[in-house]
Formats: C-alpha cells, structure tokens, sequence
C-alpha cells in the first residue's frame, strides 16, 4: 500500500538556501531518488538532482538522507517509518551547485595529482605478467564508483575546511593503495601519501569504510597498510632489512 | 566590539547550511557514549585491582591473575613467582606486574581499533559519521603526541611475549590440577592470542608489506589466515577487555575463598 511521506528537501545555492517542505505520494519497493524525482515531476519541476543508472554503479545521486551519506538510488524508503520526516541535503562537504548537486571538482583535482600507474621502464602495454594473488589486493580498490560518499563523510575534510589542501580523503589513499600493492607498479608512494596527501591526518574512526556502497573495506585493507607502509619507511629505524628488501623487490621488478 | 564566530565545518561559506548541528535521526550518541562508560569502568576496575595487590593468586589452585602476570617481584604472594624473582621488594604504590602492564597499556592503546573507540569516544573527532565535531582545529596523528600511535608494532612483538607468559600461567597451574579457573583462564589466553595475532601490525609484518605474494607461498597463506582474524579484531577488542576482568574477578573470588573453583580436579 502506497502512502504520503513528508519530505524536507534543501532547496538553494552557493548563495544560501534551506529545507522545504513536501508531501508525496511513496509506493511499494520505491527508493528515496524515486520519491526526489516524483517531487520533481509533479511539485518543483527546477528541482536539480544528480542521477544516472539507478543501481549504484554509476556513484551520481550521493546524499545526505536523514544526515547520513547514501546514494539516494539504493537507499529503500522501506528502511523508515511511515511518519518519519526524511530530510534530504546535498553532500555537505562540497560546495553547493545547486539544490541536491554539488560541486566536487576537489575530489577530481586530488585524483589527477596522484601519479599514475608507472611500469618498469622498458616493460612495454601487452607485456605484463603477474600473478592473481599478487593483484588481488588492489582489485577490490577497483570496486569503487567514485560516488564521494566516504570524502564527503570524512570529519577531516567535512569539519575542518582548512585541512582541504593537505588532506586528499579516504578514495585518494585507496587509489595510492591500489598502485602501492600493485606488483608492477615502480613508483614511491608511501612518503608521498604521508607527506604529499595528508595521510596522517586519518585517525581510522571508520566513517569512510561505513558508508561505501561498493562495500570496500578502506581502512582496514587500504589506509591501516598503507599506514604501516608509511611506519616502515618513516617512523621504524629498525627494519632497515626489510627496506633493504623492499628496494630489491622493485629492483628487480624493474 | 563582541566578533560573531565565523562559520566553518559543514557551514563553511557555499555549503549547504541547515542550521542544525546533525540531521541524524537514529540514536548515533548511543554507541559512542556505551563505549565511553564500558573503557570508563574497565580502566577503574584494573587500576584498582593492579595497585590493590592482594586476592590476585589463588595459591589452592595456582591460578594466577592476568592483571598480575608474570608476578616476579620478592613481595609477590608465595607460590605466585613460577618465573622465578627477579627484582627486589616493591614499593607499595608499584603494581606487581609493572613491566607487562606498561605495554600492554601501549599495545591497546595503539590500537588501530581503540583508537577509533576512544577517537569517537573521548576525543568526539568525531562522535559518530556525519556528526560535526567540537574542535575548531584538527591534525590527526600528523604531530606529538599522537604521532607516537605509530609505534604501534613494538608494542605488538612485546604483547606477543606477554602472551606466552599468560599461556605459561595456565600450563603451569595445569600441573597442580584442572577445573573451571583453568578453563576460563584458557579461554582468556585462546582469546588474548587471537587479538593479538590479528593486530595489523601483525597482518603487514606476516605479509602485508609484501609486493609480490607469489615469490613467498608461505607467508601468503599465513597472511591469508591473519587476515581472517583481523576481520574479527573489534569483536576480540571488546571481548578481551570482558574475559580479562572476568578471570581477574574469579581468581579474586577464589583467592578471598568466596567460592571454591567447582569441579576442581586436583593431580
């Protein structure tokens, strides 16, 4: 049986704005991005709202429902009470394009500074050999749609403006996982995620792993290694054996 | 003139501003302030048990208290020294297991896991997901004092050593005989070996740190098994806190003769 839900939509721009108030008509199975677009067909026709697949691969309709971040087209209305009021904000990180979209070039800008894939040299496309266990780890970093959810839920950037330009966000540091743990990969990432990217700044309260769709598991698989990566080369004076190692290992990758 | 404070954090300048700390519904204060209460009463109940320094060898059984292990001060209780005495008489105000419990402190405390417990518990940065925090500024573990979190690892291989001296405890009261006392304190040491082996620390020096897993089989399935009990770690996190105070308190229990250790089997 279908019902009427009230929703609380945040309705502006980067100028200011606020919650307005509508009451919709909710069926069966729907989801919350369903319920934005009814609002959009039938209340508020300039309603602007990011989407595209509607099946949580494409990463577009990240929002804040109820002040938790979630893709509005996997979020089931079924998961609330009838009588509650759902409020729904934009990303709350980002500035404000308007109503529901947000602008989220610094999420873009701190991906392209990340250095890309670097095989040894004289090791030409079409002639990389590896194993599956030693690929394996990064695969699962691959599994991300680059919906933002878990930089838009990290305090560090959420909370603390200022710390925007030293701090590049739980998806960064899985993308500099993903190419630390790759077997070919030559390049030095592990000071450069703690200096250039800000990962000290992470103090693992698991936000960002809590609210991934694609059920990656940031810090236990991407940020604590990388962390304990960045001990080895940074903080240990012990393990000089093991760096000695690690040198030789991407020698002789090369 | 009073300056009006700026806004910042999700009211920064061209964010959307709903003029409410949270929009979260659920009871999101709920697990941070449980946490705050459980770790409150846990650190008051060992403070107060490891400077008491009595009722913590229960000598008819030679059940020896974690908190106390490995007891090798002259002034521990007799029978309670099985690695023998290595220092003199302790002052009153010194816990008889001083050298263990400085590192175990610092084993849990640089914890990747504590860490995010009492992050969201004591420190509020933050509370919950979504959920501002109260600081104006924030640096994370980039400057002293929480830089030292990344020490982490040597208090791993230390706890490790601690961990055989509580296996030891239990072996060794296995010679005087075996009853419940010996199986919860068994099941403390199964479960104490079980947080310790899935540290992370543990996880990359097994062979997360490795790049290429196909030229070290051996570690690879070793990893593979550490990886599945670092899954498990918050579970182990809170459960061992629990059966450390219990098998405290029952070798309390025992040592002060308000029961005996039922079903006790004596060799």
């Amino acid at each position: 049986m279908g019902y009427t839900a009230h929703f609380r939509v945040w309705r502006g721009d980067a100028n200011g704005g606020g919650l307005v108030d509508y009451d919709v008509e909710v069926n069966p199975g729907e989801v919350v991005l369903d319920v934005i677009h009814r609002i959009q067909a039938e209340q508020a026709g300039d309603l602007a709202v990011r989407w595209n697949c509607k099946a949580g691969k494409c990463g577009s309709c990240s929002m804040e429902i109820n002040g938790y971040p979630r893709l509005a087209c996997m979020t089931r209305m079924s998961i609330y009470r009838q009588d509650e009021i759902i409020n729904v904000t934009p990303m709350r990180t980002f500035p404000v394009i308007k109503d529901l979209v947000t602008d989220v070039s610094f999420n873009f800008e701190k991906l392209l500074s990340i250095p890309a894939f670097a095989p040894p040299p004289g090791l030409q496309p079409g002639e990389y050999r590896m194993q599956q266990e030693d690929v394996e780890r990064s695969q699962e970093f691959r599994k991300c749609i680059e919906c933002f959810l878990c930089q838009d839920v990290c305090h560090v950037i959420r909370d603390h403006e200022e710390n925007k330009k030293q701090f590049a966000g739980p998806r960064m540091f899985i993308r500099l996982a993903e190419l630390d743990m790759h077997p070919l990969d030559v390049a030095d990432r592990e000071i450069a995620a703690q200096e250039d990217f800000g990962l000290g700044f992470c103090n693992i309260t698991k936000c960002c792993t809590e609210v991934c769709p694609a059920g990656i598991k940031i810090t236990d698989n991407a940020i604590i290694p990388m962390k304990e990566r960045v001990v080895d080369r940074k903080y240990d004076p012990l393990p000089f054996w093991r760096r000695r190692r690690r040198v030789e290992e991407r020698a002789s990758a090369q | 003139m009073v300056q009006a404070k700026a806004p910042f954090g999700v009211d920064a300048p061209g964010r959307a501003s709903v003029g409410k700390r949270t929009l979260r519904t659920d009871r999101w204060w709920y697990q941070p302030n449980a946490t705050a209460v459980l770790l409150t009463i846990w650190v008051a109940y060992a403070t107060v048990r490891v400077f008491w320094r009595q009722y913590y060898f229960a000598a008819e059984y030679d059940y020896l208290s974690p908190f106390t292990s490995p007891c090798v001060s002259a002034s521990c209780a007799p029978g309670s020294s099985s690695l023998g005495v290595w220092f003199g008489t302790f002052p009153v105000f010194l816990p008889y297991a001083i050298i263990t419990l400085v590192f175990l402190l610092g084993f849990r405390t640089t914890c990747y896991y504590y860490r995010k417990a009492y992050y969201r518990a004591f420190a509020r940065t933050p509370s919950a997901c979504a959920v501002p925090e109260p600081h104006k500024r924030y640096h994370g573990e980039t400057r002293f004092p929480l830089i030292i979190q990344n020490a982490h690892r040597y208090f791993f291989y230390v706890a490790v050593l601690i961990s055989l001296v509580n296996t030891y405890d239990v072996i060794h009261s296995l010679f005087h005989g075996i009853g419940l006392g010996t199986l919860i304190m068994a099941a403390n040491v199964v479960l104490l070996w079980a947080y310790t082996l899935g540290c992370h620390a543990c996880r990359h020096a097994i062979g997360g740190q490795l790049r290429h897993f196909s030229k070290h089989p051996l570690r690879y399935k070793m990893w593979k098994g550490v990886s599945k009990l670092t899954n498990k770690h918050m579970q182990f996190t809170g459960t061992t806190l629990g059966t450390l105070m219990f098998t405290d308190w029952y070798v309390w229990m025992l040592s002060a003769k308000v029961f005996a250790d039922p079903f006790y089997i004596h060799f």
